[in-house]
């Protein structure tokens, strides 16, 4: 590296920086403009538009992926295709969150400054081609999804889930980074592609696996697979439910963009069976443990905090596989995951309600809402089908994905156990559909009212494009394709360093 | 000839869903689903005419369909739709049965009319997609659509218990046809390697040329068939039925005993065997023999039930009973009887859960005890009944005959399940199902007429009257004339018997051959061994 043209060669990349520096220079702005405006009204406005931005960018790069800032992080290609999932997360959340924090008088102009710092981290955290800005990215993201957890400071669940997540966020960034130091001593590079030959030049297997074994508890964690799933339900619950959307989905997506990106560029040539049936394992607890837990929650918070506990262990049956197919499989189920679920947390935004001890988000408040709020009825039905995985929505096309390539792969055991926990999901993904429609308000003390849940224009219209989007993107063909040109053998030949 | 007619009469009615959705009104919704079925029924007697059963359909279907591929280009999944022998009179039993549903839930639908019809015309779409597919896993995604609205339907518009029918129902329907998926992804990527070039194909007809290893068959077979036998329903997987029945609003009920369970018994027919013949043929005792067990079962406790309605849908795990039989025996005869049977099964217990679905709308009960002698203040009504029931039983000269000698001739000479015991035990379904069709009419129809309230019972109406004239039209036609009904499936299934016998001869040859490779060694290198030895080297890399 000439140290005398660094400069040149970072502003040479700024461009491709696009999204990066956006976001970090608005989230600033941000911060500041808060500071002297408080609750200025254009403040979500400038964040929205921000994204948008970022979004209208990333869709023009989705063809060529290449590498940008010495090979620290991805641009382009399978970078746009994970940012785009982000970044529409982030927006979407936005426009939810409006209203919501509004009515929960918690309108805060940091929240939107939050968010475009954590949509960074995530960012950074999903293309990024070497460990240190892995972690870089993970903590970025972590530090603001801590403080967005606790917003509402009164309440104590809040704060309790804020605190939790903090601790044990704090306990798996140390297994991150200390598999990071062990990985980094095994091979002597930080880099992803470089990181199989380091391992085959120098001895040190025992610290390699060890390393590899610590970093997949920090990612296992960020995820929330099965055993280190236990902040989900809690976090989900106390985080204002927007925002549980955008943890849920975005923070999600970028922890497996990453995960898979370790798995591929990096561990890709050193996995063996043994290795596949780690992952497998993880996946079947998860999604057996996260479908089984959700059977009995009643908050609808905390039961799709479950439910995506078992849609992690899905995507991970893509990456047991592990296969180019498996991955791409996972990328789309993320895809398609996010729509299901930003959709999901944004229809109950619009339903939970305020109650004397709290917010109501019992299933047994919704008694009714499907026939008398059409809109939100169907909407959340089309979600809640999606989710068990019916076709012709995108949840049976994410799952599709997923469960082909493990067949091909030889873990039809997985699949098979896969598909009868998805039947145990349909129990309970049918109870909210049960309540919705076909009981009536007046069976259950606590349904919500008929004012208690303002629906604006622009969180419906959110709803309606996520619904919209799952009804028509299987039959899509050209979606899945992208996500699985970024996974062929040329591509990642090409990418490896100078 | 329409172009694209199959797919017009597929998502004719999902455009109507539309329609209804937009519509103000009851009314106005109502008109728009009867037009809609009206239309799609006009429609689909093109197919009767465009199909020519003489053309063979060994290689693709005719009126055939095909754009795609859907999810992803690198898989060979596409939108295939078409007509054959096969699927010609379930197509247009669906087509027809749509317009009476719609009529049938008139006035039986008293709340949120919209979302009714509106499900309903999607189910329509759901329920002709599934016959009408060549490619499985657009198979897959109509049968699973039809159980969105089903559940709605059930579970909105039903009865007291509706809740526990419609989630018993799903689920039931959902395991089964999960675990189907597994197999079929495993199906289609083994066969894909073999005979698409190593890409994964879901088309129907090069599946079809796959031969399955023996050691692949027994659990395909499994998977395929616990899908189609608990959709069919087969005892003892029939428990969700008779909840889902009673608990179903009329239309509900019609289209599921009409159309909707043929779906198991189509896709036994259509897949399970020729995709797994050595399998299916032996396990077809097994099949058979649970058949015999359910025909004999469900009319025994058919014969107990208090409830009307709860007899009609114990009388059609007895009624499916037959059709399995039928396609297990593996001979021309029971097979086309199996064919016409699921028609006759979709007039006749169609005709029957309107009338008892007419009888509830008056007075509110389905109990047989609460009515008695009701021939004398409704004898239109009773006309009907007689003769529904009559054809439910097998008359001779009505339909359900038909159908039934057809399959109880063929299973006698069957050589895979011709056992004299067990079909002499099958042919006592029939008087058995005498026997409870004839208490039920004896015991709501006739005897003394006691209470007031029957005695003042309306006749039918015109609507009413314009719901059963159809069905019981075609009752007759099937019974006195049915080959023009049996000449439309013949060829398709003569070809589907000869397409199973020669496969299962194929396979047995292979798993000879490879046998012979494993004891021979290598060394040998004899021509044809070393090719046949890829098929089980191919299995172990695939087997979990």
């Amino acid at each position: 590296m000439e140290l005398s043209n660094v400069y040149d060669t970072l502003l040479a990349d700024l461009g491709s920086g696009f999204s990066l520096v956006i976001l970090a220079v608005m989230g600033l702005v941000l911060v500041v403009w808060d500071a002297f405006r408080n609750d200025a009204p254009v403040l979500p406005w400038v964040a929205g538009l921000s994204l948008a931005a970022c979004i209208g960018w990333e869709a023009t790069q989705l063809g060529v992926g290449r590498t940008a800032f010495y090979d620290m992080v991805r641009v382009g290609g399978f970078a746009s295709f994970i940012n785009i999932i982000i970044l529409g997360s982030a927006l979407a959340t936005i426009v939810l969150a409006v209203p919501y924090l509004k009515k929960i008088e918690h309108a805060y102009g940091e929240v939107y400054a939050l968010i475009l710092f954590a949509t960074l981290g995530m960012i950074v955290l999903a293309t990024a081609n070497n460990l240190v800005t892995i972690f870089v990215g993970l903590e970025t993201m972590s530090v603001a999804l801590y403080i967005m957890t606790g917003l509402v400071r009164e309440d104590e669940g809040a704060i309790e889930s804020a605190l939790k997540y903090f601790l044990l966020g704090a306990f798996s960034t140390g297994f991150f980074l200390y598999g990071i130091a062990l990985l980094y001593g095994a091979t002597g590079t930080m880099y992803l592609p470089e990181m199989a030959a380091g391992f085959a030049a120098r001895e040190g297997v025992l610290m390699f696996w060890a390393g590899v074994a610590l970093l997949f508890i920090g990612f296992m964690f960020k995820v929330s697979a099965t055993p280190f799933h236990m902040w989900t339900p809690d976090v989900y619950q106390g985080a204002p439910t927007p925002l549980t959307g955008y943890m849920s989905t975005a923070s999600k997506a970028s922890a497996f963009a990453s995960l898979i990106l370790v798995l591929y560029y990096a561990l890709e040539p050193v996995l063996d069976e043994r290795w596949t049936l780690v992952l497998a394992l993880i996946a079947l607890v998860t999604m057996v443990l996260g479908n089984f837990l959700a059977l009995v929650q009643n908050n609808v918070k905390r039961m799709l905090a479950y439910s995506s506990i078992a849609h992690a262990g899905y995507v991970l049956v893509g990456l047991a596989a592990g296969t180019a197919d498996g991955y791409s499989g996972a990328l789309y189920y993320l895809l398609i995951y996010t729509l299901m679920n930003v959709g999901a947390f944004g229809v109950m935004a619009m339903l939970e309600w305020d109650g004397k001890e709290g917010r109501v988000q019992d299933i047994d408040s919704l008694a009714g809402v499907g026939l008398r709020k059409p809109v939100l009825g169907v909407t959340m039905g089309i979600f809640m089908f999606s989710l068990t995985g019916f076709p012709p929505m995108g949840g049976f096309f994410g799952k599709f994905a997923v469960f082909a390539p493990a067949v091909d792969a030889g873990l039809t055991w997985l699949v098979i156990i896969g598909v009868l926990s998805s039947v145990l999901s349909a129990y309970y993904y049918l109870r909210v559909l049960f309540v919705l429609f076909m009981r009536s308000a007046d069976e259950s003390p606590d349904a919500v009212r008929e004012a208690a849940f303002p629906v604006t224009p622009a969180s419906a219209a959110v709803v309606i494009v996520c619904a919209g989007l799952l009804l028509v993107i299987g039959f899509v063909p050209g979606v899945r394709e992208m996500a699985a040109t970024f996974f062929d053998a040329a591509v990642a030949t090409t990418q490896v360093l100078p | 000839m329409i172009p694209n007619i199959t797919s017009i009469i597929i998502f004719l009615p999902l455009i109507g869903a539309l329609l209804t959705m937009a519509a103000r009104g009851k009314d106005a919704v109502r008109w728009a689903a009867l037009v809609t079925t009206l239309i799609t029924f006009g429609l689909s007697l093109v197919l009767w005419f465009g199909f020519d059963p003489a053309v063979a359909t060994n290689l693709a279907p005719q009126l055939a369909d095909i754009s795609g591929p859907i999810l992803a280009d690198s898989l060979d999944i596409k939108y295939y739709v078409g007509i054959d022998g096969l699927n010609l009179l379930l197509v247009l039993l669906t087509t027809l049965l749509g317009p009476l549903v719609v009529l049938a839930s008139w006035t039986y639908i008293k709340k949120h009319e919209k979302a009714y019809y509106t499900l309903l015309l999607i189910l329509q779409t759901g329920v002709t997609g599934v016959f009408a597919s060549y490619d499985i896993i657009l198979f897959y995604i109509f049968f699973e659509l039809t159980l969105i609205p089903m559940y709605f339907i059930i579970g909105i518009w039903g009865g007291e218990n509706k809740v526990y029918a419609a989630v018993k129902f799903v689920i039931y329907t959902l395991v089964g046809s999960l675990l189907m998926l597994v197999a079929i992804l495993y199906f289609c990527y083994v066969a894909g390697d073999a005979v698409n070039n190593g890409v994964f194909t879901a088309d129907y007809y090069k599946l079809l040329a796959y031969n399955t290893p023996l050691s692949m068959q027994t659990w395909l077979f499994f998977l395929f068939a616990l899908a189609f036998a608990i959709k069919v329903p087969l005892f003892p997987l029939h428990t969700w039925l008779p909840d889902a029945h009673v608990q179903a609003p009329t239309g509900g009920s019609v289209i599921l005993a009409g159309v909707l369970l043929k779906m198991g018994t189509f896709g036994l027919v259509k897949f399970c065997l020729p995709f797994f013949p050595n399998a299916a043929q032996e396990y077809a005792m097994l099949f058979a023999v649970l058949a015999v067990i359910g025909i004999i079962y469900g009319a025994l406790v058919a014969r107990v039930q208090p409830d009307a309605k709860k007899l009609v849908a114990y009388s059609s795990v007895s009624h499916l009973g037959f059709v399995v039989l039928g396609i297990f025996a593996f001979n021309l005869e029971a097979l086309q009887g199996a064919m016409i049977q699921m028609v006759n099964h979709g007039l006749s217990t169609g005709a029957l859960f309107l009338i008892v679905g007419m009888l509830y709308e008056r007075r509110h009960t389905r109990l047989m005890e609460d009515y008695g002698g009701i021939a004398k203040s409704v004898p239109v009504l009773t006309f009907f009944m007689v003769l529904s029931v009559l054809a439910s039983a097998g008359l001779p000269g009505l339909n359900g005959f038909v159908g039934e000698f057809m399959i109880l001739l063929g299973s006698f000479k069957s050589t895979v399940i011709g056992n004299p015991l067990l079909i002499a035990l099958a042919t006592t379904g029939v008087i058995l199902a005498a026997v409870y069709l004839l208490w039920m009419l004896y015991k709501t129809f006739f005897g003394p007429l006691t209470s007031d309230a029957n005695r003042e019972m309306s006749d039918l109406n015109a609507r009413e009257l314009g719901l059963l004239v159809p069905l019981a039209a075609f009752m007759i036609i099937l019974g006195l004339a049915p080959n023009p009904f049996l000449q439309r499936s013949e060829p398709a299934t003569e070809h589907l018997l000869q397409v199973i016998q020669e496969k299962q001869a194929v396979v047995l040859e292979e798993a000879r051959a490879a046998q012979f490779a494993q004891d021979v060694p290598l060394s040998l290198d004899l021509p044809p061994v070393t090719q046949e030895i890829e098929a089980p080297l191919r299995e172990t890399t695939h087997t979990p």
